[in-house]
């Protein structure tokens, strides 16, 4: 490590990135409890001292939503955990959620001025301490809703980029409605991503709290389907659509539809949104299987391979590539070793064979190699040839990825859609070439992040209140 | 949230409730579908809109007690809420003029084929409709058909009403009746809708099922509603439930709704369908 520079430093350079503690592995792999606990107010405050409190904070740049880092950092140093959970609300309506799972080390604490020092700032953690501090206290401020407008927006989809909407429009004094196909607000946050990872209570709050600002919620209620997407028009002023990457993606090779091949979305909804790990007292049923592969290497698989294994199943993860290119968030890579997921990087599924009750019963695969980058700057996959290898399991999990949900697209003629069927909307501001439509989050740009969403979402806000306002 | 408005059995086993979704009403076409949850912590099961009025605001669901869930549904009363019916989903059953149309329905697809039966009757089809039960006293809405359509058929397992037997006995039945046939549309359980499509395979007729395979969302999320029609991979939910029947992979379809019968014994006991219940000893490991 290198030593601080010997300038006039008023304190010394604390480079030690503190811990948060976590269930131990060997715990926490036999239950479904959040697995990161935390850190407790001295620890936050002693990480949040380690700040340089920067002019010109680079870490700024780079979280999507421009949050006041060194801002909220400083009252939690402070101690004034209130005024941090004030800064941090001012750009980002969800931070509970944010810092429990945003890729930190790709976004804000990557271009931290310590990363080079290996000591950046744990910022993640520390807007979830602030959040969950909050929380703790049993009641969030309730913000001044200015006077009504008598404008009305309608959004469609309850997950990340549509509750911003909401939250920003519904204190710019427009009335709100959020239709949902499910019968849960939440979108990927509570059908997708597991209980250990983001307890569901948390985002139960987050959209009770909406409620109390006066957003108004339906649930079941599938836009195109319930009513088309011209027939709410006729009702409301604007119309924001955050319907999501829901559509889920197979390989189209030989035994995909075996028993026992499930979608990471199939098999994640029945665990969390439908509580499968409380059957038989709750209604859905989970299979717990024995030895489960998990094909894919991004969040999705990490989730479901980690629920399998609290499902009692030895697990492997086949991806195509190497650890270093796994796109998962770094910690949940490590928290999936710690917990036994094994790994076996360079694998490409080509089979699935079944038993005669047409059971899933081994995986064929083949063994690759990393050839030259790509376009992307990653180094492709080449199969090697004839390492065809045959692996034992009673599962698989098919996690390589979702596109944008097609039943907007499919019953809104004039909407224009792009090639993967994304909803095409300007950048800037989410107009698409609708009038009076805006859209943003994962059906415009496909699979991303929570908060990309959200600053998709914010976006959109911004230019739904500028439409509003000058009519 | 929906109201149950009225709930009765219409034969041992299969019961019609009628439900305040005024949306749904609005909007829904024959060959449609919802999914609805019993209680709070239910699971979601699709269900057909049997029949509906837009004017009141309400839709009929005919659906037959065999698991957990249509157990649930048959111990509400009128008065009861259902926490969750959503939809219309699916896309509607194609009614064009197609001349003389069959329509076979059997258990809960006596009442799911009605409102089709109705809409090729408006577009000016000629429609025979059989019912096929495994016994007389499993026929319902007879009087119903009886009005709407230019001949009824009826086949039981046990003789006891109409014709003697299966599905099967279609071909010699339509010879007798002499007249051509250009489509046939089925609607019910599994069997019978594979059945069906057996029958009329070597008369190249045109056949179309409405296929019911497990589903969660039915907006095309999960993909656990995935089906093999020809070469190609379709989600039930979204590209039907309505398929070429002689291009489904029908060993599939089967295998593949018996995923969860261990977890569902209870349906052993409840359901009264000698096929389900066979289909259950057969999948016990
Ligand atoms: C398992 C999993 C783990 C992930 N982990 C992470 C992570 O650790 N960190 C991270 O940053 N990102 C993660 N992501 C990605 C992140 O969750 C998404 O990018 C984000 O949720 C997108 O938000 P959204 O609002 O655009 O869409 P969604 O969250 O998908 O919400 C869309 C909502 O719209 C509803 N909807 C769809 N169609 C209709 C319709 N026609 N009518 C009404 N409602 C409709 C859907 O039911 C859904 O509730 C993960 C994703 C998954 C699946
Ligand atoms: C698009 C669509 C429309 C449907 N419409 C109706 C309807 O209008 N009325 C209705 O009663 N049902 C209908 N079904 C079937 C219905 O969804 C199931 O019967 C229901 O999910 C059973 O839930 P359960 O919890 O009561 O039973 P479970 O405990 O989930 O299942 C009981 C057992 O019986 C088997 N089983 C259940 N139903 C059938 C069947 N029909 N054929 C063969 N095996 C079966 C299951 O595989 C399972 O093993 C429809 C299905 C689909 C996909
Ligand atoms: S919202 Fe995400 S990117 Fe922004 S500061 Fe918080 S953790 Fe970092
Ligand atoms: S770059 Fe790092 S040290 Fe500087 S303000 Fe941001 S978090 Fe603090
Ligand atoms: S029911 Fe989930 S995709 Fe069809």
């Amino acid at each position: 490590m290198t030593e601080p520079q010997p300038q006039q430093q008023k304190k010394k350079l604390d480079l030690d990135r503190r811990e948060m503690p976590k269930q131990s592995p060997e715990v926490r792999r036999f239950n479904f409890s959040e697995v990161a606990l935390g850190y407790p107010g001295e620890t936050a405050m002693a990480e949040a001292a380690r700040c340089l409190q920067c002019k010109k904070p680079l870490c700024v740049g780079n979280c999507p939503v421009e949050i006041n880092i060194p801002g909220f950092i400083k009252h939690i140093a402070d101690g004034d955990f209130p005024g941090a959970i004030r800064v941090l609300k001012e750009k980002n309506l969800l931070p509970a959620v944010c810092g429990r799972v945003c890729p930190q080390e790709e976004q804000c604490e990557k271009t931290c001025v310590l990363v080079k020092k290996g000591g950046q700032i744990a910022i993640g953690r520390l807007e979830r301490f602030a959040a969950d501090w909050e929380a703790a206290q049993g009641k969030a401020a309730i913000p001044d809703i200015p006077p009504s407008t008598g404008k009305k927006v309608a959004v469609v989809g309850g997950g990340p980029a549509g509750l911003t909407v909401a939250g920003d429009l519904i204190l710019r004094g427009h009335a709100v409605t959020i239709f949902e196909a499910l019968h849960k607000l939440g979108g990927v946050l509570t059908y997708g991503i597991p209980e250990f990872r983001l307890p569901k209570a948390i985002v139960n709050r987050e959209v009770d709290y909406l409620k109390t600002l006066g957003v108004e919620v339906i649930a079941d209620f599938v836009v195109g389907k319930t009513r088309t997407l011209d027939s709410i028009l006729q009702e409301y002023d604007a119309v924001f659509i955050g319907a999501g990457a829901g559509l889920p993606w197979f390989m189209n090779i030989p035994g995909e539809n075996l028993n026992g091949v499930y979608s990471a979305n199939e098999y994640l909804t029945r665990m969390n949104l439908m509580k499968g790990f409380l059957f038989p007292e709750y209604d859905t049923p989970i299979k717990r299987h024995r030895k489960v592969a998990v094909v894919g290497g991004g969040n999705v698989a990490m989730d479901c391979a980690r629920t399998a294994l609290r499902l009692g199943a030895e697990v492997n993860i086949i991806y195509r590539r190497s650890r270093q290119e796994l796109p998962a968030r770094l910690e949940e890579v490590e928290n999936a070793e710690e917990e036994g997921i094994i790994f076996k990087f360079l694998t490409l599924p080509i089979r699935y064979i079944g038993d005669e009750r047409g059971w899933v019963k081994q995986i064929e695969y083949l063994k690759m190699q990393l050839g030259e980058p790509d376009a992307s700057g990653r180094r492709s996959p080449v199969p090697i040839e004839g390492s065809e290898t045959l692996m034992d399991v009673d599962a698989v999990v098919c996690a390589i990825g979702n596109s944008p949900n097609p039943m907007i697209p499919a019953t809104t003629p004039g909407l224009q859609i792009g090639k993967k069927g994304n909803i095409v909307a300007d950048e800037a501001t989410g107009k698409t070439s609708m009038d009076r439509v805006w859209a943003g989050g994962d059906v415009v740009t496909g699979a991303a992040t929570v908060i990309l969403a959200m600053g998709a979402g914010r976006k959109a806000a911004r230019s739904i209140h500028e439409y509003l306002s000058s009519r | 949230m929906a109201k149950i408005l009225t709930k009765e059995a219409v034969v041992p086993n299969i019961h019609a409730m009628v439900v305040q979704a005024p949306a749904i009403a609005a909007q829904v076409q024959p060959g449609q579908f919802v999914i609805v949850r019993a209680d709070e912590d239910g699971e979601r099961i699709p269900l057909s809109v049997a029949d509906w009025n837009a004017a009141a605001g309400t839709i009929t669901l005919i659906f037959m007690e065999v698991g957990g869930t249509t157990g649930k549904l048959a111990a509400l009363k009128a008065g009861d809420n259902l926490p969750t019916v959503v939809g219309p989903l699916g896309i509607p059953t194609e009614i064009g003029e197609f001349g003389t149309v069959m329509c076979i329905g059997g258990c809960y697809g006596i009442g799911s084929i009605y409102p089709i039966a109705r809409a090729l009757k408006q577009k000016g089809n000629k429609v025979i409709m059989v019912m096929e039960a495994r016994s007389s006293f499993l026929l319902y809405w007879e009087d119903r058909f009886k009005k709407l359509v230019d001949s009824l058929i009826i086949i039981t397992r046990d003789g006891t009403k109409g014709y003697r037997g299966h599905v099967s006995r279609v071909p010699e039945i339509m010879k007798s009746l002499g007249r051509p046939v250009h489509r046939i549309i089925v609607n019910g359980c599994t069997f019978l809708l594979k059945r069906a499509s057996d029958m009329s395979r070597p008369y190249e007729m045109k056949t179309i099922v409405s296929l019911n395979p497990i589903m969660i969302d039915g907006t095309g999320m999960c993909g656990v509603c995935r089906v093999t029609v020809g070469t190609e991979t379709r989600f039930a939910c979204v590209h039907g439930p309505d398929f070429d029947g002689h291009l489904v992979d029908w060993e599939e379809l089967l295998q593949r709704r018996k995923t969860y019968i261990v977890e569902e014994e209870i349906a052993v006991t409840a359901s009264r369908c000698e096929e389900h219940q066979a289909a259950i000893r057969e999948s016990r490991p």
